[in-house]
């Protein structure tokens, strides 16, 4: 039988690269993963994209760096001297023969599935500054780590306005923070850290600001600094250098707090970042104390899929902090124009009011999407508001835009199904995805439809013969 | 034969069922549509959003009410009209010009465009280009929004929209379908539409009727928004696509893959091929290359033997209609709909001659017909 030329039975040639084990993240636990592959003898690369290219730090991913970057991060081979400087571990990987690649964003993998059979095995597409491959695997370690959790206030799209995991990247790993009088946002251990990560490191932290009526015993501690208990961000206030002054709603309904600063740290709480496990398709779980959606994991990190593990943050961490309390607050106290998604400026009253976006012009009565009784499906409302479709990929909104679903509908915020994630995992340029070569025939067999002459036969050249 | 006030029942909430019922509610009927997900889930919601089909016998209706679709729906779809094709050759060129005579057959009008006339009208599309047309005809719209209209405009009809509902078997007596059988309970019915998208051959079985249709898996890319250009829908002859009115460009063509036909779930897998199809965006727009491309996503679209759809009210059970659209469905859904809702109030379709869409063109079918294409799955694997 032959096949369909111009389907994609050849359109994937077997990777250059092949590796028997693939970290994705070279953190503490990615390391130790990596090396424990080594000593048993297996070909393994560690994958971490730090240091990032300058433009995606410009676009808050992966992490929410809010725009206070200083310039070092421009000078990337700079920056992997200095990562490799942080990171013993790195050292011992190199030692033990791991292809370490510094630089290099894991954003895609792909298994071959029943509708899914032209890959020549399982795959991962990589990506540095100069160009995009696959690279072949047997196993995957996803130790990616946590991402920012945002949480939405007017002006929060202002320059200044970074969360806890970017702020202590740009501080630590990169040495390029370019911010000094901080207010954080957030009441629990996280917040705590923040502040003790910004004093350590001579930086004054202005205020804490905390839902919760009383501060825990570890920022009570915290001497010469503001306290705002029972607060939310109300509003940043700034120009174009950023943030000049946070503004802190009283939920118990007070006069509002002006903190002079130059960045607000949210430190609410960390999101693991699951992307990966989420495309292939590993089965997930709701876990609010973990961090909210993460994988389904066995004792030893392994997910539902076999070769797939997660370790580290990525597969969760520990929150103490109450994200749908936080959003009630802060829905309440900013009100419906806050915006839920930056990159598309919907409005929190836009995502519930599910409005088509403004660039539609004067749009028809709001109306809920036709689902009556299920819960709120995040991908649907996002196809029609365009909340989470935006240059950040949804980073910036995605656990906003499920808290306010959530909370819009009088439901947990479990019930709200996780919104689909999509590759490329990393919004990367047409020209850098593109592959250098394609498979033979790739280019001759390409049609912009299916090839099927019949099905472009004018209707009137078609003989209908005697049922006519 | 249903009458208004009768009940009818459409199964599949894509393009092409939701415009069913929807203009049988605009006649008065009682509609209620059965979908095993949400609505515009399948390829409704996920395709190119192009509205195009001058071989159809369905574009002359297609062409006369995307202009007046949001004003009837309600709701805005995205609609914009015109089409921009762009040749890299001189012989793509001929072909461009053949195009443009048979559209003059319609009545339609369509002009070719020179280099520096093309390079005016898509900046980013670079001065290289051997020219384009331009065709005062066919468009483009938001599959995503334009299916969502549909369902909010059948239920301002009244009409009932019940998702995550399979449907499972149809009731039938005295030659008809009486009832439709589903997860949701049974839903008697005056008429029945079948609109399962690839999996309408399947369901055209349980009525005892042969319809060949089979499923491939096609993909599709999108990048950041960029500023917004005078004309939005511009094909090259490598991709088929759009500017949305936010910017993004949104574009697929290339290899697709066949899938068994037996239904595979809800899986809908992408691939590696999202670089390929970056590598021809960046080609035909040199000036749009440092775009950055935020999704990529997979659709399972419906092929008939030749291409073409079947949209027929079954000899029996005969208040049965069944339309699979043959890969170009999305824009020719507000005409097919039309087309549905007469053969279920009247039998036949006044406005067009459907007699090329007919299922005995397909009577003397071998039974393996599938693998005569060598439309199988990429392993090789048959098709049971
Ligand atoms: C990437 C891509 C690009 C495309 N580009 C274009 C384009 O530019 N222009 C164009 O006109 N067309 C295009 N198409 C084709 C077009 O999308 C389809 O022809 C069209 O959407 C078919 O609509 P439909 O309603 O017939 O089928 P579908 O959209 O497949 O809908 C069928 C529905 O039936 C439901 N269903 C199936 N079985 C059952 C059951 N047992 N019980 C209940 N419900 C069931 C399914 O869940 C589905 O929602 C493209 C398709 C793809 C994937």
């Amino acid at each position: 039988m032959k096949l369909d030329a111009t389907s994609n039975a050849a359109s994937f040639a077997p990777p250059s690269e092949r590796y028997d084990v693939a970290v994705v993240g070279a953190g503490t636990a990615g390391c130790a993963e990596a090396l424990a592959a080594a000593r048993r003898g297996a070909r393994v690369l560690l994958a971490d994209e730090n240091p990032l290219a300058a433009g995606l730090i410009g676009l808050d991913v992966p992490l929410r760096y809010g725009g206070r970057a200083t310039s070092a991060v421009q000078t990337p081979a700079r920056m992997v001297e200095r990562i490799a400087a942080a990171t013993p571990l790195l050292a011992e990987a190199f030692d033990a023969g791991i292809d370490v690649r510094l630089g290099t964003c894991v954003w895609g993998a792909w298994l071959p599935a029943p509708a899914s059979r032209a890959l020549p095995g399982r795959l991962l597409g990589l990506a540095d500054e100069t160009g995009s491959w696959l690279a072949g695997f047997d196993e995957l370690v996803v130790a990616a780590g946590a991402r920012d959790l945002a949480i939405g206030f007017a002006g929060a799209e202002l320059p200044g306005v970074v969360g806890a995991c970017g702020f202590a990247s740009l501080l630590q790993r990169y040495g390029a923070f370019a911010g000094r009088v901080l207010t954080v946002i957030g009441g629990g251990a996280l917040a705590a850290d923040c502040v003790a990560l910004a004093r350590a490191n001579g930086l004054r932290v202005a205020a804490v600001v905390d839902l919760a009526a009383a501060p825990s015993a570890a920022l009570a501690a915290v001497e010469d600094m503001r306290m705002l208990s029972g607060h939310v961000p109300l509003r940043a206030v700034g120009g174009a250098d950023g943030v000049s002054a946070l503004v802190a709603a009283d939920v118990a309904g007070g006069e509002p707090k002006t903190i002079a600063c130059d960045t607000v740290v949210l430190a609410v709480g960390v999101v693991p970042m699951v992307e990966i496990p989420a495309v292939l398709g590993c089965r997930m779980t709701f876990d609010a104390g973990r961090g909210g959606h993460v994988p389904v994991l066995s004792a030893d990190g392994r997910s539902s899929l076999d070769m797939v593990r997660v370790v580290g943050d990525a597969a969760g961490v520990a929150c103490d902090q109450d994200m749908l309390a936080w959003m009630q607050a802060l829905h309440a106290t900013g009100g419906a124009e806050v915006p839920a998604c930056l990159c598309e400026e919907v409005s929190r009253g836009d995502l519930l009011g599910v409005r088509p976006p403004r660039y539609l012009g004067a749009g028809p009565a709001p109306q809920p999407p036709v689902d009556p009784g299920g819960a709120p499906n995040p991908d649907h409302i996002k196809r029609l508001t365009r909340a989470g479709m935006g240059v950040c990929q949804g980073r910036r909104c995605r656990e906003q835009v499920a808290a306010l679903l959530a909370l819009d509908s009088g439901r947990p915020a479990g019930a709200i199904p996780l919104a689909s994630y999509r590759m490329p995992l990393r919004p990367l340029p047409l020209h850098l995805l593109a592959p250098a070569e394609e498979p033979e025939g790739m280019q001759e067999n390409w049609r912009i439809w299916f090839d099927i002459p019949s099905m472009f036969t004018d209707h009137r050249d078609i003989p209908v013969g005697d049922e006519a | 034969m249903a009458v208004p006030g009768g009940d009818v029942v459409v199964i599949g909430g894509g393009a092409t069922g939701l415009s069913a019922a929807w203009w049988l509610a605009r006649e008065g009927l009682r509609v209620v549509v059965l979908e095993r997900g949400l609505v515009g889930w399948e390829a409704s919601g996920r395709n190119g959003g192009g509205c195009t089909h001058p071989f159809s016998p369905l574009f002359r209706e297609e062409q006369r009410l995307w202009p007046q679709m949001d004003d009837l729906l309600g709701h805005p779809t995205e609609w914009r009209p015109n089409r921009i094709v762009m040749a890299d050759t001189e012989s793509e060129l001929a072909e461009m010009e053949a195009d443009c005579r048979a559209a003059a057959r319609d009545g339609f009008h369509a002009e070719m465009l020179t280099p520096q006339q093309l390079h005016e009208l898509v900046p980013i599309a670079g001065p290289d280009k051997a020219g384009g047309a331009f065709w005062h005809f066919g468009g483009h719209a938001n599959p995503q929004r334009t299916v969502q209209a549909y369902a909010w405009a059948i239920q301002a009809l009244g009409g009932r929209i019940v998702q995550h509902t399979d449907v499972t078997g149809f009731e039938l007596s005295g030659g008809r379908v009486t009832a439709v059988v589903s997860a949701a309970g049974t839903f008697g019915c005056d008429a029945v539409v079948v609109a399962a998208g690839p999996q309408t051959g399947v369901l055209a079985g349980w009525l005892g009727v042969h319809l060949p249709v089979t499923p491939a898996r096609a993909e599709i890319i999108v990048t950041e928004p960029l500023p917004l250009m005078a004309h939005g829908g511009i094909n090259s002859t490598e991709l088929y696509g759009r500017q949305t009115l936010r910017g993004n460009l949104v574009y697929g063509g290339g290899p697709h893959e066949w899938l068994p036909p037996a239904d595979l779930g809800r899986d809908r897998p992408t691939t590696p091929l999202v670089r390929n199809l970056a590598k021809r965006l960046a080609r035909m727009f040199p000036g749009a290359a440092h775009a950055r491309v935020l999704r990529h996503w997979a659709g399972v679209i419906e092929n008939t033997p030749d291409g073409r759809p079947v949209i027929e009210r079954l000899p029996e059970p005969d208040n049965a209609v069944v339309a699979t659209m043959s890969s170009v469905g999305f824009g020719l859904s507000p005409a097919t709909g039309h087309a549905i809702c007469d053969l279920v109030l009247r039998g036949r379709c006044d406005f067009a001659d459907l007699r090329s869409l007919r299922l005995a063109r397909f009577a003397n079918l071998p039974a393996d017909w599938r693998e005569r294409r060598g439309w199988v799955p990429p392993d090789g694997t048959g098709t049971a």
